[in-house]
C-alpha cells in the first residue's frame, strides 16, 4: 500500500513505479543553488535513499536562493542542513551527509551504488571528473548548471561524455563569475533534472542525453543542441 | 562568400545578437571570433550550422556559426 503522502503523484507516474522509486538511491553532488532544490523534490516524489554531498558552510550570500539555508543555518554545513530538512519534510527517505567535496580520491567511493548521479556541482573541473568517474562506474549523470538569467541541462548515460564535449576545457571559467546567481534559475534547472532523474529510474518518457537544453530566461530563448 | 553568426547569452554583451557577414576568402571560425574580440577560452559551446564544431574549420558559404560562453554554476 502506497503511503498516502505520494497520492498527488498518481497517476504521473503510476503506483508501482512510485513504490520501485522507494528503493532507488540517488546522488546529489552539491547541496547548493541547484541541490538544495533537486534534494528537497527527490525526498517529496519519494526517492528511497539520498546522498547529499557538500563540503561548504552556508553563508550570507547564499540566501537569496540555496533553499536550504536560511539565517539560523549559516555556518552550517550544507549536506547536513539537506539531512535535516528531509528529516522534516519526508522522514521515509533516508538522507546520507557526506560534508566533504568530491575528489579524485574519493569520488568512486561515494557515487558507488548510486542509480543515478545529480550534478549540481559549481566548478567545471569538478563537473569533468564527476562525468569520468560516472562513465567508469557505469551511472547515469544528470547535469545542470546556472548563470544569471541563462541555464542548462543535459542527461550523460554511460557511454557517453557529453560534458567533456562541450567543456572542453576544464579551466572554462562559467560566466555565473560575473553574473552571479539569482534565485529562479536554479529552481528551474533543478526542477528539469529531477524529472530526468525520475524518468531515468522509471524508464519511460524522453531524455536530454546526447543533447544538451540552453535557456536564456531573459529572451526567452530555449534551444536544444545535439552532441 | 556569405556566412551568419549568432551570439548567445554574455557574448550579446555589447555585441550584435546576429551578424550576417560578408567575406572575401575563405576564413575560420577562430578568424571570426577573433574579428568580434571574443577570446577562444570565452567560448564553451561553438556549433557550425547547428552540430558541434571546430575553430580551425573553414566556412562555406551560408554556414552558420553559434557561440555559446560557459555556464558552470550551481
Amino acid at each position: 500500500m502506497l503511503p498516502k503522502r505520494y497520492s498527488r503523484n498518481i497517476a504521473t507516474i503510476s503506483e508501482e513505479e512510485n513504490q520501485s522509486i522507494c528503493n532507488k538511491k540517488v546522488c546529489v553532488v552539491g547541496c547548493g543553488g541547484l541541490g538544495g532544490y533537486v534534494i528537497e523534490m527527490l525526498a517529496r516524489l519519494g526517492i528511497g535513499h539520498i546522498i547529499a554531498v557538500d563540503g561548504d558552510v552556508f553563508e550570507e550570500s547564499n540566501l537569496n536562493r540555496q533553499i536550504l539555508s536560511d539565517v539560523e543555518s549559516l555556518g552550517i554545513k550544507k549536506a547536513l542542513a539537506a539531512r535535516e530538512r528531509i528529516k522534516k519534510v519526508n522522514p521515509l527517505v533516508q538522507v546520507e551527509a557526506i560534508t566533504k567535496r568530491l575528489t579524485a580520491e574519493n569520488a568512486k567511493q561515494i557515487i558507488d551504488n548510486a542509480d543515478v548521479v545529480v550534478d549540481a556541482l559549481d566548478s567545471i573541473e569538478t563537473r569533468l571528473l564527476l562525468e569520468a568517474f560516472c562513465q567508469e562506474l557505469e551511472i547515469p549523470l544528470v547535469h545542470g548548471a546556472i548563470a544569471g538569467w541563462y541555464g542548462q541541462v543535459c542527461t550523460v548515460l554511460p557511454g557517453e561524455r557529453t560534458l567533456s564535449r562541450f567543456y572542453k576545457d576544464k579551466s572554462l571559467s562559467g560566466v555565473e563569475k560575473k553574473l552571479g546567481n539569482p534565485s529562479f534559475t536554479p529552481a528551474l534547472i533543478a526542477s528539469m533534472q529531477v524529472s530526468e532523474v525520475l524518468k531515468l529510474l522509471i524508464k519511460r518518457g524522453d531524455l536530454l542525453n546526447k543533447k544538451i537544453l540552453l535557456i536564456d530566461l531573459l529572451r526567452h530563448e530555449y534551444d536544444i543542441i545535439d552532441f | 562568400m556569405r556566412i551568419t553568426v549568432k551570439l548567445f547569452a554574455t557574448f550579446r554583451d555589447g555585441r550584435q545578437k546576429i551578424y550576417d557577414m560578408d567575406l572575401p576568402e575563405v576564413t575560420t571560425v577562430q578568424n571570426i571570433i577573433s574579428s568580434l574580440g571574443i577570446e577562444k577560452s570565452e567560448v564553451a559551446i561553438l556549433l557550425i550550422n547547428g552540430r558541434d564544431g571546430d575553430f580551425d574549420k573553414e566556412l562555406v558559404e551560408g554556414d552558420t556559426v553559434s557561440l555559446f560562453p560557459p555556464v558552470g554554476g550551481g
